[in-house]
């Protein structure tokens, strides 16, 4: 079993600390609409706020200038903003989720396997059937991901559930190293699907329609409604199976709803963006240091900041090298990783 | 159990002492014996096919004109490679996997691969074909960013002593970031260039050289030599800590070095054969499994490497279609035994 090392308690609050979680949450949402402003107005081309409004609501007209920016606000810049704040908010609710349920402080989506499952359908499928749109290799991500995701988490999870973060942690590593090789097999027996792959583990939000995102907004949505539904027996899960099971808890049926959500939630975010690591872990971890450990308030925390996080990531993708862009997945690893290995310098998971 | 176990026979020489074991060297003898052999076929296969007794006459020296060409000058240092990388593989598999206490440690995870992975890549990329003509140049600079990467993932876990725990992951997370490098430069390449930077990321014993095979032999025997050595420290530590420091054992200081061999062996294997995946994970596990003994032995483990590898080699040069490299071969056979040590791993601890 794992056990987290909780930090010194927070001194509380005059006003108690549901007041200070709901300013929190607000704080937050403050946070998540500012940097979508931002994410309209900064670009190759920057706008100014006023353009920007003009751009969404006002009439072009004749001004080959405004149709211009009428354009570029429309087809690039709302949607990869929508994308940035639906997958965000799927990563880090699934973030949260999968911590809550594997009871490990060091579970990830990415670490887990569960980008490098979606790569391999996606190749497997641009070589087998010739696809060249992501709405069509989409589903096939969403399948690849499931697959290793339920593969990943049931194997680590045999027995008595998985315990050893280390072991956890290398499961995941190995089945990507397996899966990177197959992807690799495929690859080489194809250009095309080699084209595909290098752009699409990058992992960005950029250049997708909304074609691709009603659909994968759908899905989270869904698991987004199920991740809700399963937060009170979330808090009671991490007592322990047999406690839980002592208070009433359908031990079964609620470890069931939670493996579907964190399914669709980082499923579809997976096939919309591509392959988006340590997002998930580390807005989960960020959350509980706001929180605390009751997941009804940490769940909606990580989500909102998962949001917040993937924009402002794919925001300084595209400031750093501009005019080119650095991927929001690529971003997003740069920051998580070293993040990441503070935790473990730390001394935040242990071994027990 | 009531009944005793079988005492084994201690012997001793002069100042050494060991216990005489049949069965591991029974084992040990079968497993040099296997790798000799495959070793032979390795080099008897090709274009055309050489018969086994002429590829022996040819490796004493006694063999016919032609056939020494063919041998020493274009099969050999293939199959040479193939030989020093699976032993150093094995061997570094073992001591990671010692070091961290959990049979699904690798070096992959000390940052070496991915160090030296990102800078083949860039290589690659920022040069063109040249550097592939150069392949010297390839391993050495693979080589040179690999014991960086992995010196930077054993300077970071460094915490008032090394802890294996500590170091795999912040291995994990070292390895993240060069991954990410390693997708953004293969964004920005020529798409000719990341075909060719994606057979070297998996792992292939493709034409190689007799300069190359110097040069990792001599690095590699060295190392070997310091493992043995300092092997003989590392067998109370399998104990814990506490009680290798109450036999007189420097724990610390052994465990340092030992894993600096690890690193070190890893990164002459990367630069020779490329990040072949899940040879060390397997060889160390599967030769723990035929000696039947509770730790991952050391030479054995190398000796199995090998014969991994290079079986490998030929399975991916007879059956595979497209000229596919090694590494998948490799994946294919390591992936099915990752996920049974896991079941294993999870069922043992909830009986």
């Amino acid at each position: 079993m794992v056990v987290e090392q909780r930090g010194p308690e927070p001194a509380p609050a005059p006003e108690g600390p549901h007041r200070r979680r709901r300013l929190g949450l607000a704080g937050l949402l403050v946070l998540l609409a500012a940097a979508s402003v931002l994410s309209l107005v900064v670009g190759a081309r920057s706008l100014t706020p006023a353009e920007v409004w003009q751009g969404l609501f006002g009439d072009p007209g004749g001004d080959q200038r405004l149709v211009e920016i009428t354009l570029i606000v429309q087809t690039l810049r709302v949607p990869r903003t929508v994308l940035a704040v639906v997958a965000g908010i799927g990563l880090g609710v699934a973030g949260a989720l999968i911590q809550g349920h594997t009871r490990n402080p060091i579970a990830d989506t990415g670490l887990l396997g569960v980008n490098s499952g979606a790569s391999f359908a996606v190749v497997l499928s641009v070589y087998l059937f010739g696809l060249s749109s992501p709405l069509q290799y989409m589903w096939f991500a969403f399948l690849g991901a499931a697959v290793a995701g339920v593969l990943v988490f049931g194997l680590s999870s045999l027995g008595r559930g998985a315990g050893n973060p280390l072991t956890l942690a290398l499961a995941g590593q190995g089945v990507t190293v397996f899966l990177a090789a197959m992807t690799t097999a495929v690859a080489l027996g194809s250009t095309q699907a080699l084209d595909v792959l290098r752009f699409w583990n990058a992992g960005s939000v950029q250049g997708v329609g909304f074609d691709v995102i009603w659909p994968a907004a759908v899905f989270i949505g869904v698991g987004v409604f199920l991740a809700l539904l399963n937060l009170p027996a979330i808090n009671l899960l991490n007592l322990g199976d047999d406690v839980a099971r002592g208070l009433g808890v359908n031990i079964a049926a609620n470890r069931t709803i939670g493996v579907v959500a964190i399914t669709l939630l980082a499923g579809a975010a997976t096939a919309a963006c591509g392959p988006i690591a340590f997002l998930g872990l580390m807005v989960a971890h960020v959350a509980r240091w706001f929180t605390g450990p009751d997941y009804r308030w940490l769940v909606p925390y990580a989500g909102l900041l998962g949001a917040a996080v993937l924009l402002l990531g794919d925001i300084a993708g595209r400031l750093v090298a501009r005019p080119a862009e650095l991927q929001a997945g690529i971003v997003i690893a740069l920051i998580g990783a070293p993040f990441f290995a503070v935790l473990v310098w730390l001394g935040k998971f242990r071994q027990a | 159990m009531i009944e005793t176990p079988e005492m084994h026979r201690g012997v001793r020489v002069g100042g050494w002492s060991w216990v005489w074991r049949p069965w591991i060297v029974l084992v040990t003898v079968v497993l040099t014996a296997l790798t000799f052999l495959i070793f032979s076929v390795s080099i008897a296969i090709g274009d055309f096919t050489i018969e086994l007794p002429a590829v022996f006459r040819t490796l004493i020296g006694q063999g016919e004109r032609v056939d020494e060409f063919v041998i020493m000058d274009l099969r050999m240092p293939r199959a040479l490679v193939g030989l020093i990388a699976g032993v150093a593989l094995g061997i570094s598999g073992a001591l990671t996997q010692s070091i961290a206490r959990n049979p699904l440690a690798s070096p992959d995870v000390l940052g070496i691969t991915g160090g030296a992975s990102a800078t083949a890549v860039f290589v690659v990329t920022a040069s063109g074909g040249t550097a592939i003509a150069n392949s010297i140049g390839l391993s050495t600079a693979a080589l040179a960013g690999g014991l960086l990467t992995g010196f930077l993932v054993y300077f970071m876990a460094w915490k008032k002593g090394i802890d294996g725990f500590r170091l795999i992951l912040i291995g994990v997370s070292v390895s993240a970031v060069t991954q990410a490098l390693t997708t953004w430069l293969l964004v920005l390449a020529d798409l000719r260039d990341v075909a060719r930077a994606q057979r070297w990321l998996v792992g292939s014993l493709d034409s190689r050289s007799w300069s190359e095979v110097w040069a990792s032999v001599w690095i590699m025997a060295a190392l070997v030599l310091v493992v043995l050595v300092a092997a003989f420290q590392m067998r109370p530590m399998h104990f814990g800590d506490d009680v290798a420091a109450g036999l007189g054992v420097r724990y610390s200081a052994v465990r340092a070095i030992l894993l600096l061999c690890a690193v070190l062996l890893a990164g002459v294997a990367v630069s020779a054969a490329g990040p072949v995946p899940f040879v060390a994970l397997v060889a160390p596990q599967i030769t723990m499994r035929l000696m039947r003994t509770p730790v991952p032995p050391l030479i054995a483990s190398g000796l199995f490497g090998a014969l991994l590898l290079i079986g490998s080699d030929l399975i991916a040069r007879t059956v595979l279609p497209n000229d596919l490299p090694v590494g998948i071969v490799t994946a294919i056979i390591g992936g099915p035994f990752l996920v049974y040590l896991l079941v294993r791993a999870n069922l043992k601890r909830a009986a």
